[in-house]
């Protein structure tokens, strides 16, 4: 029965999307989540790479331990920064080549908010379990056990700017077929002032100094690049999208 | 206004006002140049703790000011582009990017051959010069991510939001490299406050600094302007333009 069939078709309302922004931020988060659970070795990556750098600083400058304690908290986080940095070149990639991309561009809800569910999974899949595995690193590198603390929270809280400004340059870069280097190239210099307040934090926590200040600023850091960068980021695409 | 900014939003009005323009700017840039260098470098005093080593500032000063000032005009330009989709700003914008480039290296390099005799050392981790050298990366990062896109639309509006991005990030890591470390001096010269070095040592080198502005807006309207003969080549007014000049 065709002709009933294609009248069935015409008859067909455009379906009004069901629920708010609520449920479509909530319907991102599920679906990256359940994404991210089926390919755990996306997860393992960065912490692998994160232990095998800080593995390189040992053997590549002095066993001791004193040198090593002083120069950890930077290791630590530049070693986080460039693991930050290598997943980030996967966060919309798969979307953007089997079309789910342009699927997020044409939903009615608002882009920058589905953006920011998207880069809060990237964040709970890398930026969380870099600064849980840090204080293991920590202790490798003989960093003072006092500012184990401080080391996870200043990554927990740096790494969500880190993910944001990344997914800046992530977006920019993923319609190029090798914007690997690039993305490093335009991300890095955003990434600083998180780096240096970041490991501000831990030599405070170290040599005893409060360490309220560096971690308000990482906290401030956090929430200006969360009310900005979605932004950013959903313009990005729709350049990555259209052009 | 809104006539207006349609009017200047046309490449070919652009084209015809600039001309008009840039005769002036480049009468300007030589002239403040030439006045401000051969002031500073043969009439000002010596400094009396440096002796004539004092004298590359005035070269290192008007760059670092220029560098700075590029990447904010071009940040001007791309949200000018992205609101109204003006070409011609993307066009300045686009020229503008390889100047201040150039600025913030000469800036650095001049410091650097400045540092030897004065601090005796070509580099350190001093706020202003890491900052410099950041700001070098972001001009880097502009120029490549505009290049890497084969589309030239795409380039532009890429290049435009990484532009602004970037601007908006300049003062964060301006203030968070001066809390990290201060070593450098402070600022030398400022147009609002009273001058902190000598009278006939600060004439020639706000001439140098309004020299080098000029310089850049002759040097960016004259790019601009090849980069609308290049971009619009097909349009009907270059073709007449091109066959009257032949």
């Amino acid at each position: 029965m065709p002709s009933s069939d294609t009248e069935s078709l015409r008859g067909v309302e455009p379906v009004e999307p069901s629920g708010g922004l609520g449920v479509a931020m909530a319907a991102t988060l599920k679906r990256d989540l359940t994404l991210a659970a089926r390919r755990r070795s996306d997860i393992m990556n960065p912490l692998a790479f994160f232990a095998l750098v800080i593995t390189l600083f040992p053997l590549g400058i002095s066993p001791q331990p004193a040198l090593l304690a002083t120069i950890a908290p930077g290791l630590l986080w530049v070693a986080a920064l460039l693991a930050t940095l290598l997943s980030l070149e996967a966060l919309f990639r798969a979307d953007y080549e089997d079309g789910c991309l342009e699927q997020l561009l044409l939903a009615p809800q608002p882009l920058p908010a589905l953006v920011l569910g998207k880069v809060c999974v990237h964040w709970l899949m890398t930026g969380l379990p870099l600064a849980l595995m840090a204080p293991l690193l920590g202790l490798l590198l003989a960093l003072p056990a006092e500012s184990y603390l401080v080391l996870s929270l200043s990554l927990a809280l740096g790494s969500v700017s880190l993910s944001l400004i990344g997914a800046i340059g992530a977006a920019l870069t993923v319609g190029l077929s090798r914007g690997g280097v690039l993305l490093s190239l335009l991300v890095l210099p955003l990434n600083i002032p998180v780096l240096i307040f970041g490991t501000g934090a831990v030599q405070a926590a170290i040599i005893g100094d409060p360490v309220g200040p560096h971690l308000a600023i990482l906290g401030a850091l956090c929430c200006a690049a969360l009310m900005m960068a979605p932004f950013a980021i959903a313009a990005s695409l729709r350049i990555s999208i259209n052009g | 206004m809104w006539a207006f900014i349609h009017k200047f939003g046309s490449p070919k009005w652009f084209y015809g006002i600039s001309a008009r323009l840039l005769p002036w700017c480049w009468f300007l840039a030589v002239a403040l140049i030439l006045v401000g260098s051969i002031w500073g470098l043969a009439f000002a005093p010596a400094d009396y703790q440096q002796g004539d080593s004092f004298r590359i500032i005035y070269v290192h000063v008007p760059a670092a000011f220029l560098a700075q000032s590029i990447f904010v005009s071009m940040a001007v330009a791309a949200l000018v582009f992205m609101v109204w989709k003006i070409k011609v700003a993307d066009m300045a914008a686009a020229v503008m990017a390889p100047l201040g480039a150039a600025m913030t290296f000469v800036a650095l390099f001049t410091g650097s051959v400045w540092g030897m005799p004065t601090w005796g050392t070509w580099w350190i981790w001093d706020a202003r010069l890491t900052s410099m050298l950041i700001l070098l990366f972001l001009y880097v990062g502009v120029i490549a991510l505009r290049g890497a896109f084969t589309s030239r639309d795409s380039g532009a509006r890429a290049a435009s939001v990484l532009s602004m991005v970037g601007v908006i990030n300049i003062p964060v890591i301006k203030y968070s490299v001066d809390w990290w470390y201060t070593l450098h001096q402070p600022a030398t010269f400022s147009i609002a406050s009273r001058p902190s070095m000598p009278v006939e040592m600060w004439w020639p080198l706000l001439l140098m600094v309004l020299g080098f502005y000029a310089f850049f807006i002759a040097i960016t309207l004259m790019r601009t302007r090849n980069e609308i003969l290049r971009r619009e080549a097909g349009k009907h007014w270059v073709r007449e333009l091109a066959a009257g000049d032949a």
